[in-house]
């Protein structure tokens, strides 16, 4: 058979696991929704938490779509498709596929893939990232454990030690957030130049300000979200607040970045 | 018999479901060969592997163990298979635990976790599927060079607005992380957004840490 990047037998492929991935969710939703009926949890509120995940995922899920949009362009859609699907992301795949092809003496975007490359750069981006997949099952179960055994010896400590863990992430993405302030010092007559994949990119001094920007919109729409919902008229917001700081600090970044960048 | 408890079946389940995930992932190359007759190039398969695999390997062990105690059982195996864990799934699940103001160490936080995780995937997944079949009208679109700032920006405004509503419940825990945090990522040029993925455990621990000091001190 004829091999192409995008023969309808790739995407017949890709769509079967698509569709067992999909399959599992669907099975681990009714399994916790049969459960929460079970403790007596309250359905009208799972009910608003389910409507609030999925306007929430909305958005970086149209991300998603576009990272498939631009790998697309040099590895056909069926492999693309079925990498973000399931664990991966635009960098790491691209990683993956560079580095596997220029194990073959090729580079990402130099031709159409033969069958040969195309195996080879599938096997390296599933091998290279599948740990987690069978970690869990082998470490998840003990580490659930010693949280347990963590909340019944001390309950207070172990929902603090829960909330520093959150704390930590969250504290260490506001950091990244602040990661190109020193544009502001670095930059040579208002310019940084930096070197991504062989390009030479030019910023302006003011561009690592953008992401600190969007981010205080983001933050000042939830807190203004926060004072509304007090008010007893305007409590159906809690349902929408993490989603509609998250679009309007999105919507915030094109004039911000017209601005700044 | 003892009635099997519900986590205990999560457990079962989900290593059922991941480790058939995995054999099918593996499967895929394996069926393009035998469709298209052709066989990898070893050499260069394990040439590339070793220049990947390490790395990510590594992270990725990292990552299970920095995780895996805040998605929650369910959540967590949902999450190790689709991905978007920092992005998506654990932010959702977050605001999913304040929204019914359950602990996420109780049954009933398991249980929402896992329902917010679900939701995302399923979501998620739908809307790729969707990306997929309307590729050729939607490229134009959703790659118009006016959006992209928009697009480019998506951390910045998920953790402005996750960032209020959680570090004000929490202010004493999050004032050193937070300050360390600013402090690394400003003046430290290695730190990008390369290395988030590897500060994150750094910086829970450093709470952890704060915490366990605040808390032995009784401010907490």
């Amino acid at each position: 058979m004829e091999f192409s990047v995008n023969h309808p037998i790739l995407f017949v492929l890709a769509g079967l696991l698509v569709a067992v991935v999909l399959a599992q969710s669907v099975f681990f939703l009714v399994k916790a929704l049969r459960r929460s009926k079970e403790l007596g949890m309250d359905q009208k509120k799972l009910r608003k938490t389910m409507v609030t995940a999925a306007i929430f995922t909305v958005a970086p899920a149209v991300a998603i779509v576009i990272s498939v949009m631009v790998l697309s362009k040099t590895l056909g859609l069926p492999m693309p498709w079925l990498r973000l699907s399931v664990v991966g992301s635009m960098s790491y795949e691209t990683v993956a596929a560079t580095n596997a092809l220029n194990a073959m003496g090729q580079s990402l975007g130099s031709g159409d893939l033969n069958a040969q490359q195309y195996v080879n750069v599938l096997i390296v981006m599933t091998i290279s990232i599948m740990l987690g997949i069978w970690l869990v099952p082998l470490i998840g179960k003990k580490l659930q454990k010693g949280m347990k055994s963590l909340a019944n010896r001390d309950a207070k400590w172990a929902d603090i030690f829960s909330n520093a863990l959150f704390i930590g992430m969250i504290a260490a993405f506001l950091g990244f957030v602040f990661c190109d302030v020193s544009r502001l010092w670095t930059a040579e007559n208002g310019i940084v130049e930096v070197i991504k994949e062989g390009e030479i990119l030019t910023y302006s001094a003011t561009s690592g300000l953008i992401p600190v920007c969007v981010m205080a919109v983001s933050a000042l729409v939830m807190v203004i979200c926060g004072l509304l919902m007090k008010l007893p008229k305007m409590k159906w917001l809690s349902e929408y607040a993490l989603p509609i700081s998250l679009v309007l600090g999105m919507a915030a970044a094109i004039p911000i970045t017209g601005w700044l960048g | 018999m003892k009635k099997m408890s519900y986590l205990d079946s999560v457990h079962r389940d989900g290593t059922i479901w991941n480790l058939s995930v995995m054999v099918l992932l593996l499967a895929f190359p394996v069926a393009v060969c035998v469709i298209f007759r052709t066989m990898p190039e070893w050499n260069s398969l394990a040439v590339g592997l070793l220049a990947t695999a390490p790395l990510y390997w590594a992270v990725g062990a990292i990552e299970t163990v920095t995780y895996v105690p805040m998605l929650g059982a369910g959540g967590a195996y949902l999450s190790f298979v689709t991905g978007n864990i920092s992005n998506l799934k654990l932010p959702c699940a977050l605001n999913a635990l304040e929204q019914n103001e359950v602990s996420a160490n109780s049954e009933e936080g398991e249980v929402v976790s896992t329902i917010a995780i679900a939701i995302s995937s399923i979501v998620t997944t739908l809307i790729i599927v969707l990306g997929v079949v309307l590729i050729v009208p939607l490229t134009p679109v959703l790659q118009a060079p006016a959006l992209q700032p928009a697009f480019d920006q998506i951390l910045p405004a998920l953790f402005g607005g996750l960032g209020v509503a959680f570090v004000s419940k929490n202010w004493k825990l999050a004032v050193a992380p937070v300050l360390l945090m600013l402090v690394l990522f400003i003046f430290v040029p290695a730190l990008d957004a390369g290395t988030v993925g590897i500060m994150v455990p750094v910086s829970a621990l450093f709470t952890i840490g704060i915490g366990r000091l605040l808390y032995k001190k009784g401010v907490l």
